[in-house]
C-alpha cells in the first residue's frame, strides 16, 4: 500500500468513526465532536488529493472548511447551552418538539 | 364613456367598493351599510343601462374589451356581453342591492369585513359571467371560493365550519380537474393548429378525438355539476344553505348556482359537442333525477332553509333538462328558468332570513298561522311560493313550461324512431310539477295556516325596507312571467348559437 | 272589448285586495268592497251581452282580439289573444251572469266576516281567471286561466284558515288538480309539436279539414281528458271536491258547482274537432263519466251534511256532462252545464241560506220543519230540487233527458248499457235530492233549542238571488242551447231504428224522477223509523257508502304514505346521508387516517431523521453508481 492509499484509508476511517458516532451516540456534545471528526476526515482526504495534483485548490478548500467548522462550533455550542438550560439534560432523546 | 368601459366599471366597482370600505372609518355601521348599498345601486344602474343598450340583433360579443395579459401563453383579459350572460349579469346586478339591504339588520359583528366579502363575491361572480378567456374564467371561478368560505365560516350557524369546508373542498376538487382539462385543451389546440390561445372563441374551434372529448367533458362537467348542483353531487348545498347567514344563502341560491349552469351552457357542452351528444341520455337522466329527487327530499324536511335548498336542486334540474334538450324552446326556457330561480329562491331565502330575525328558529314545527300574525309577510310568501310552484303569470311558469315543452318536442321524434328514453324522461319531468306543488304547499300550510304559533312574539310585520326588497323581487317575477318576450329576444341569438355548436361535430378529420 | 271583460274583475281584485284588507291598511270599508266587488263583475256581464250582440251582428263570425305577444322563439309565436264564438258566448254569459249573482249573494252571507274585503278580492280574482279560461284563444291562455282558477279555489277553500283542516282541503284540491294538469300539459305538448301552435281554433280547423293530421287524436284526447278529470272531479281525481265544501258556501256555489268544475267540460267541448276523430278517447270519457255519475250518486244517498250531498251531486252531474261529451253530444253537455249552473247554484245558495238561518248547522239530522219558517229559501230550494231531479217542464228535465237520449241512441258510442246506468243514476238523483229536501224542510223539527230560536229568513240580497236562480231553474230549459250551438257543435247522428224509442224513453225519464220523489217522500216523509229500519237492514253497504268507498283512505295508504316513506327512508336517509355523504365522509376519513399514519414518521427524534438522511444519501449514491 502506498502512502496515498494509507492516508485515504485513515481519512475514511476518521469519517466513518465520526458518522457512526453521530448516529449512535445520544450525548449532544459527543455528537458535535463526532461531526468535527467527520469534517477532519474530509479535510485529510482533501489535503491528500491536493498533494497529488499539485494545485492549490484542495488546500484552499481545507481552509474554507476550517473556517466554516469554527463558525459552526461557535454557533452550535451556545445553541446547545440555551437548549440545555430548558431541558436540563444533554440526552438527544429529550429533544422531540418536532414530533407529530 | 364607451360601453366597453362601462362594463369594466361594472365589474370592478365591487373591488373599488372593497377599497372604500377598508378606508371607511370603523365603528360607524350606518355609514358602512349606506356605502355598500350605494355602490351596489350604482352597479345596478350601470348594468341596466347596458342591458337597455344591448342589441338583440347582433350576434357575437358586445361591449368587448380585449387586453393582453400573459400574451406568450395566449392569455388575454377579454370580457364582453352576449346573449349567454346578459340576463345573468342583470340578475347579479339586480340582486346586489337587495342582498346588501337584506343584511342590514342581520349582521352584528365585523360589518366592514362582511360587506367587503359580499363585494368580492359579487366581483367574482360577475367576472365568471363576462369572462371570454378560459384562464380569466378560471381565475374568477376560483376567486369566488375564499370570500364565500369566510362568509359562511365567520357569520354562519352552528355547524358552519363543517358546512363551509364541505363547500370549498367539494368545489375546489372539481375546479382542479377543470384546470387540468383547460390546460390540456389549450395544449392540444396549440399542437394541432399552432395557435396558443385561451380565448373561448378560439378553443371552440378545436378538434379532438371522442375519447379525449369525453375525458375533458367529464372534468368540466364534474366541476359544473357540483356547482349546479346535480344529484348525486349535491349534498354540500343543504348544509351550506342551512349554516350560511341569510345573505350567503341569497347569494348562493340567487346567483352562484347559475355559475354551474352557465358553465355548462357556455363552455362544457359547446367545447365538446361529440362527447355531449354521446352522454346526453345519461346527463338528461341525471337532470330528471335531480328534479324528482330534490322534490322528494324537500317534502320531508323540517328545516325551512333545507326545503328551499332541495327545491333549488329540483328547479335547476329543469334548467339542465332544457339545455340538454337542444330544442330552441327548451334552451330559451332554461335561460329564463335560471333567472327565475335566482329571483324566487333568492326571495324565499330573504323571507326566511326575515322570519329568523324575529323568531330565531328554522324549524317548521315551531311555526303556524303566520297569515294571521304577519299578513303582509304572508302575501309575499304566498306569491313566491306560487312562483316556485310554477303558477302561470309568474316567472316560474315561463321557465318550466318552456323547458318541458322543449324537452317534449325534442323527445317526440326520437320516440317515433325507437329511442324512448328522452320521452320517458320528459314525461317524468312533467310529473315533477305535481311534486313541486306538494312540497311547497306543505310548507305553506304548516307555515301560514292553522293556529298562530311562533317563538318570541310579539313581532312586527315587514317594515318599509323589507317590503321594498320583496316588492322589487315580486315585480321582477311577474314581469318575467307576463312579459318574457323582451328577455327572450335578447338571448335568442345565443340560444341558436349554443344549439348549433352542440349539435355540430368536431372530431379530427371531419370536413365540417 | 274582450280584454275589458277579462280585466274588469282583475281590477276588482286589485282594489279590494289592496285597499280593503289589512295589506293596505283597511282603507275602505265593506260598502266599497260590495260596490266594487259586485259592480265590476256585473259590468263584465253587460259587456259580455254586448259582445254577443256584436257577434250576432257579424253573422256569428268569431271575434278575435290579440292583446300582446307573450314570447317569440324561433318560428313559434305565443300570443295572448281572446276568441269569442257561440260556445264562448254561452260560457261567458254563465260565468259572468251566475258569477255576478253569487257575488251579490255574498254581500249578505259574508256580511259579518272579518275577511270581507279579502273574500271579494279572491272572488274577483277567480272571475278574472275563469274568463281567461273561457275566452282564451290558445291552450296557453286557457291553461293560465285553468291554473289560476285552481289558485283562487285553493285560496277560497282555505278561506277560514285558522282551522288547519280547511287549509288542508285547499291544498288537496290544488295538488289533485295538478295531477290532472300534468296530463293536460302533455296533451298540449303533443299538439304543439304536431301543429307548432296552441291556438284552439287553428287546431280545430286542422282536424276538421280534409286531410287528417299525423298526430294521434286519441292520445291527445285522453291526455286532455286527464286534465279535465282533475278539474271536473271525475274518477279517480274526484276526491278534492267533497273536501272543498270547507269553504264558504258562495264559493261552493260559484266555483265548485257553476263554473270552475265545468272547465273540463268546456275544454272537451272546445276541442270537439279532436274528439270527433278519437273514438277510443270518447268512449273512455263516456264510461268514466257515467261511472262517476253512478258512483257519486250512490254516495250522495247516505250523506248527512247538506253541502256534502250537493258536492257529490255535482260530481254526479258532471259525470252526466262527460257522458254526453263521450257520445258526441257536445251541445247537450253544454246545455246541461248551463241548467246545472242555475239549479246547483240555487241549491248551494239555498243551503247557504239554511246554514245562515240555523247559525252554522250543516247536519240534516238536526234540521227539519223549516218549510214554514224560511219560505223563500224553501220554495227556491224545492224548485231547484225538482229541476235537478228532472221533473218537467223544469230546466233539468230538458238537459238530462237530452243526455239520456243520446247516451242511448247516438251513433258515436251510444248504447243501452250507458243509458241504463245513467237512468239508474237519474233515479238515485231524484231520490237523494228529495230526501235532502224532506229531511231539511219537512217533518218535525230536530233542531236544538238554541238553533231553533235563531231561525230567520235571510236578507233580501240573498233571497232575491235565490228566487232569480229558482226562476232560471224553472224556465232555463226553454233556452234552446243545443240548437244555438248546433252551427258550431253539431249534434251526433242518431241510429234511425232507434227513433221509435224516443218517446218511451222520455216517459221513462219522467217516471224515474217521480219514482225517486215518491220513494223519498215515503221513506223520509213518514215516521223516522222507516229510514232507520232500512239503514239497519243494509248496515254494511251503508257503511261503505258513508265512508265514500274508503277512496281517500286508499289513496293515503297507496300514494301519500309510500311517497313520504320513500322520500324519507330511501332518498334522505339512505341516499343522501348514508350513500352520498357517507362516501364523502369516508373519503375525508381516509385522508385524515393516512395523514395520521404519515404523521407518525415525525417522531421528533433527530437520530431517526439522521438515519433517514443517511439512507437517502446511500440510496442516491447507489442509484448514481448504477446509472453512470
Amino acid at each position: 500500500m502506498d502512502r496515498t492509499q494509507l492516508l485515504i484509508g485513515v481519512a475514511v476511517t476518521l469519517f466513518s468513526l465520526g458518522l457512526v458516532g453521530v448516529i449512535v451516540r445520544r450525548h449532544v456534545l459527543v455528537m458535535l465532536m463526532c461531526m468535527e471528526l467527520m469534517l477532519n476526515g474530509v479535510n485529510l482526504s482533501l489535503v491528500t488529493f491536493a498533494q497529488q495534483t499539485s494545485t492549490t485548490v484542495g488546500a484552499v478548500l481545507v481552509f474554507l472548511i476550517f473556517v466554516v467548522a469554527t463558525v459552526e462550533i461557535a454557533l452550535a455550542i451556545p445553541i446547545v447551552l440555551l437548549l440545555v438550560r430548558t431541558k436540563r439534560t444533554l440526552d438527544l432523546g429529550a429533544y422531540s418538539e418536532l414530533k407529530g | 364613456m364607451s360601453d366597453a368601459a362601462v362594463l369594466n366599471l361594472i365589474l370592478f366597482l365591487p373591488l373599488l367598493g372593497t377599497g372604500l370600505l377598508v378606508a371607511a372609518p370603523a365603528g360607524e355601521p350606518g355609514f358602512v351599510r349606506r356605502l355598500a348599498l350605494v355602490v351596489m345601486i350604482v352597479q345596478f344602474v350601470l348594468a341596466a343601462w347596458l342591458y337597455a343598450r344591448f342589441d338583440s340583433t347582433r350576434a357575437g360579443l358586445q361591449f368587448e374589451t380585449r387586453l393582453p395579459w400573459i400574451a406568450q401563453w395566449g392569455v388575454y383579459y377579454q370580457i364582453g356581453l352576449d346573449g349567454y350572460n346578459v340576463l345573468l349579469v342583470m340578475l347579479t346586478a339586480f340582486l346586489g342591492p337587495l342582498v346588501v339591504a337584506g343584511a342590514f339588520t342581520a349582521i352584528a359583528k365585523d360589518e366592514k369585513l362582511f360587506y367587503a366579502m359580499v363585494f368580492l363575491v359579487q366581483f367574482a361572480m360577475l367576472g365568471t359571467f363576462v369572462a371570454q378567456d378560459l384562464f380569466l374564467f378560471y381565475f374568477f371561478w376560483e376567486t369566488m371560493l375564499i370570500p364565500m368560505f369566510l362568509l359562511i365560516g365567520i357569520w354562519g350557524g352552528e355547524r358552519r365550519i363543517y358546512a363551509t369546508l364541505k363547500f370549498v373542498l367539494y368545489t375546489a376538487f372539481g375546479s382542479i380537474l377543470m384546470l387540468a382539462a383547460v390546460i390540456y385543451l389549450v395544449w392540444s389546440l396549440q399542437n394541432t393548429t399552432g395557435i396558443t390561445s385561451f380565448a373561448f372563441s378560439d378553443l371552440v374551434k378545436s378538434r379532438l378525438p371522442l375519447d379525449a372529448q369525453s375525458l375533458l367533458l367529464a372534468a368540466f362537467a364534474l366541476s359544473f355539476a357540483i356547482k349546479v348542483p346535480m344529484v348525486p353531487l349535491h349534498t354540500w348545498l343543504p348544509d351550506a344553505h342551512v349554516e350560511a347567514p341569510t345573505t350567503g344563502s341569497v347569494i348562493l341560491a340567487g346567483v352562484m348556482l347559475k355559475m354551474g349552469t352557465y358553465g355548462f351552457m357556455k363552455l362544457g357542452f359547446p367545447l365538446f359537442p361529440d362527447a355531449t351528444q354521446l352522454y346526453t341520455p345519461l346527463l338528461m337522466a341525471l337532470a330528471v333525477l335531480s328534479i324528482v329527487y330534490g322534490a322528494c327530499l324537500a317534502l320531508v324536511q323540517d328545516d325551512i332553509k333545507k326545503i328551499i335548498a332541495y327545491s333549488s336542486i329540483s328547479h335547476l334540474g329543469y334548467v339542465m333538462l332544457g339545455l340538454l334538450s337542444l330544442d330552441l324552446v327548451g334552451i330559451q326556457g332554461a335561460i329564463i328558468q335560471m333567472v327565475s330561480h335566482g329571483l324566487v329562491a333568492g326571495g324565499l331565502f330573504l323571507m326566511v332570513g326575515m322570519i329568523y330575525e324575529r323568531c330565531h328558529t328554522r324549524e317548521l314545527r315551531a311555526y303556524g298561522g303566520l297569515a294571521r300574525l304577519l299578513p303582509v309577510y304572508s302575501v309575499f310568501f304566498m306569491i313566491l311560493t306560487l312562483a316556485s310552484v310554477g303558477l302561470p303569470t309568474t316567472s316560474g311558469f315561463t321557465g318550466e313550461f318552456l323547458v318541458l315543452l322543449g324537452a317534449f318536442r325534442a323527445a317526440w321524434p326520437l320516440h317515433t324512431t325507437g329511442d324512448d328514453l328522452p320521452l320517458v324522461l320528459a314525461v317524468v319531468a312533467v310529473a315533477g310539477v305535481v311534486l313541486g306543488a306538494l312540497y311547497m304547499l306543505r310548507f305553506a300550510l304548516a307555515f301560514l295556516y292553522g293556529a298562530p304559533r311562533a317563538p318570541h312574539q310579539p313581532f312586527a310585520d315587514l317594515d318599509r325596507r323589507e317590503k321594498s326588497i320583496l316588492g322589487l323581487i315580486v315585480a321582477a317575477v311577474f314581469a318575467l312571467g307576463l312579459f318574457p318576450d323582451e328577455p327572450i329576444g335578447k338571448t335568442e341569438l345565443a340560444a341558436k348559437s349554443y344549439r348549433q355548436l352542440v349539435t355540430a361535430s368536431r372530431l379530427p378529420g371531419d370536413s365540417r | 272589448m274582450l280584454t275589458a271583460i277579462v280585466l274588469l274583475p282583475l281590477l276588482g281584485f286589485v282594489l279590494n285586495g289592496v285597499l280593503a284588507t289589512r295589506l293596505g291598511g283597511n282603507r275602505f270599508g265593506p260598502r266599497f268592497v260590495s260596490a266594487a266587488g259586485c259592480g265590476l263583475p256585473i259590468a263584465s256581464f253587460l259587456l259580455v251581452v254586448k259582445a254577443v250582440l256584436e257577434l250576432r251582428a257579424g253573422g256569428w263570425a268569431p271575434l278575435v282580439e290579440t292583446v300582446y305577444r307573450w314570447a317569440l322563439i324561433g318560428d313559434n309565436s305565443f300570443e295572448i289573444a281572446f276568441y269569442f264564438d257561440r260556445l264562448s258566448a254561452v260560457m261567458a254569459l254563465v260565468v259572468t251572469g251566475v258569477g255576478s249573482v253569487i257575488h251579490v249573494y255574498s254581500i249578505g252571507y259574508m256580511k259579518d266576516d272579518e275577511g270581507y274585503g279579502r273574500f271579494f278580492a279572491y272572488l274577483n280574482l277567480f272571475l278574472f281567471f275563469m274568463l281567461l279560461l273561457v275566452l282564451g284563444r290558445s291552450l296557453l291562455v286557457l291553461f293560465v286561466g285553468w291554473e289560476g282558477v285552481g289558485l283562487a279555489s285553493y285560496l277560497l277553500i282555505g278561506f277560514w284558515f285558522h282551522d288547519l283542516a280547511n287549509a288542508r282541503a285547499g291544498k288537496k284540491a290544488f295538488v289533485t288538480n295538478r295531477i290532472g294538469d300534468a296530463g293536460f300539459l302533455l296533451g298540449m305538448f303533443v299538439l304543439f309539436q304536431a301543429f307548432g301552435t296552441l291556438d284552439m281554433d287553428r287546431i280545430g280547423a286542422a282536424f276538421a279539414g280534409p286531410a287528417l293530421p299525423a298526430v294521434s287524436a286519441s292520445l291527445v284526447g285522453v291526455l286532455l281528458f286527464i286534465g279535465a278529470t282533475g278539474k271536473s272531479a271525475q274518477i279517480p281525481l274526484h276526491v278534492w271536491l267533497p273536501d272543498a265544501m270547507a269553504g264558504p258556501t258562495p264559493v261552493s256555489a260559484l266555483i265548485h258547482a257553476a263554473t270552475m268544475v265545468t272547465a273540463g267540460v268546456y275544454l272537451v267541448a272546445r276541442m270537439s274537432a279532436v274528439y270527433l276523430h278519437a273514438p277510443e278517447a270518447s268512449a273512455l270519457i263516456a264510461v268514466v263519466g257515467v261511472a262517476t255519475a253512478f258512483f257519486a250518486a250512490t254516495i250522495a244517498v247516505v250523506q248527512t251534511d247538506i253541502k256534502k250531498v250537493l258536492a257529490y251531486s255535482t260530481i254526479s252531474q258532471l259525470g252526466f256532462m262527460f257522458l254526453a261529451l263521450g257520445v258526441g253530444a257536445y251541445g247537450v253537455a253544454i246545455f246541461h252545464l248551463v241548467t246545472h249552473a242555475f239549479f246547483k247554484a240555487c241549491l248551494f245558495l239555498g243551503a247557504g241560506s239554511v246554514i245562515h238561518a240555523l247559525g252554522g248547522e250543516q247536519d240534516v239530522r238536526r234540521m227539519g220543519g223549516l218549510a214554514r219558517r224560511i219560505p223563500l229559501t224553501f220554495w227556491s230550494f224545492a224548485i231547484a230540487t225538482a229541476a235537478i231531479a228532472g221533473i218537467p217542464p223544469l230546466a233539468g228535465f230538458f238537459s238530462k233527458d237530452g243526455i239520456l237520449w243520446y247516451a242511448f241512441a247516438s251513433t258515436r258510442g251510444g248504447s243501452p248499457l250507458l243509458w241504463l246506468v245513467a237512468a239508474a243514476t237519474a233515479l238515485m238523483t231524484a231520490f237523494y235530492m228529495f230526501r235532502l229536501l224532506w229531511l231539511t224542510f219537512f217533518g218535525r223539527s230536530r233542531m236544538t233549542p238554541e238553533v231553533e230560536h235563531h231561525v230567520h229568513e235571510s236578507p233580501s240580497s240573498m233571497t232575491g238571488v235565490l228566487l232569480l236562480l229558482a226562476a232560471l231553474s224553472a224556465l232555463g230549459g226553454f233556452i234552446a242551447v243545443p240548437h244555438f250551438l248546433e252551427a258550431q257543435l253539431p249534434l251526433p247522428p242518431v241510429d234511425e231504428h232507434l227513433h221509435a224509442y224516443e218517446t218511451p224513453l222520455l216517459a221513462v225519464s219522467v217516471a224515474l224522477a217521480l219514482a225517486g220523489l215518491a220513494a223519498a217522500a215515503w221513506l223520509f216523509g213518514g215516521p223516522a223509523e222507516r229510514a232507520e229500519r232500512l239503514r239497519a237492514r243494509f248496515a254494511g253497504p251503508h257503511r261503505w257508502l258513508s265512508s265514500k268507498y274508503f277512496v281517500d283512505e286508499l289513496y293515503e295508504r297507496c300514494l301519500d304514505k309510500p311517497l313520504v316513506w320513500i322520500s324519507d327512508r330511501i332518498f334522505l336517509r339512505f341516499g343522501d346521508r348514508t350513500l352520498i355523504d357517507g362516501t364523502l365522509h369516508a373519503l375525508a376519513a381516509i385522508a385524515r387516517g393516512s395523514a395520521a399514519v404519515f404523521g407518525r414518521l415525525q417522531t421528533g427524534s433527530l437520530h431517526l431523521y439522521a438515519w433517514f438522511v443517511l439512507l437517502g444519501i446511500v440510496g442516491a449514491l447507489l442509484w448514481s453508481w448504477r446509472h453512470v
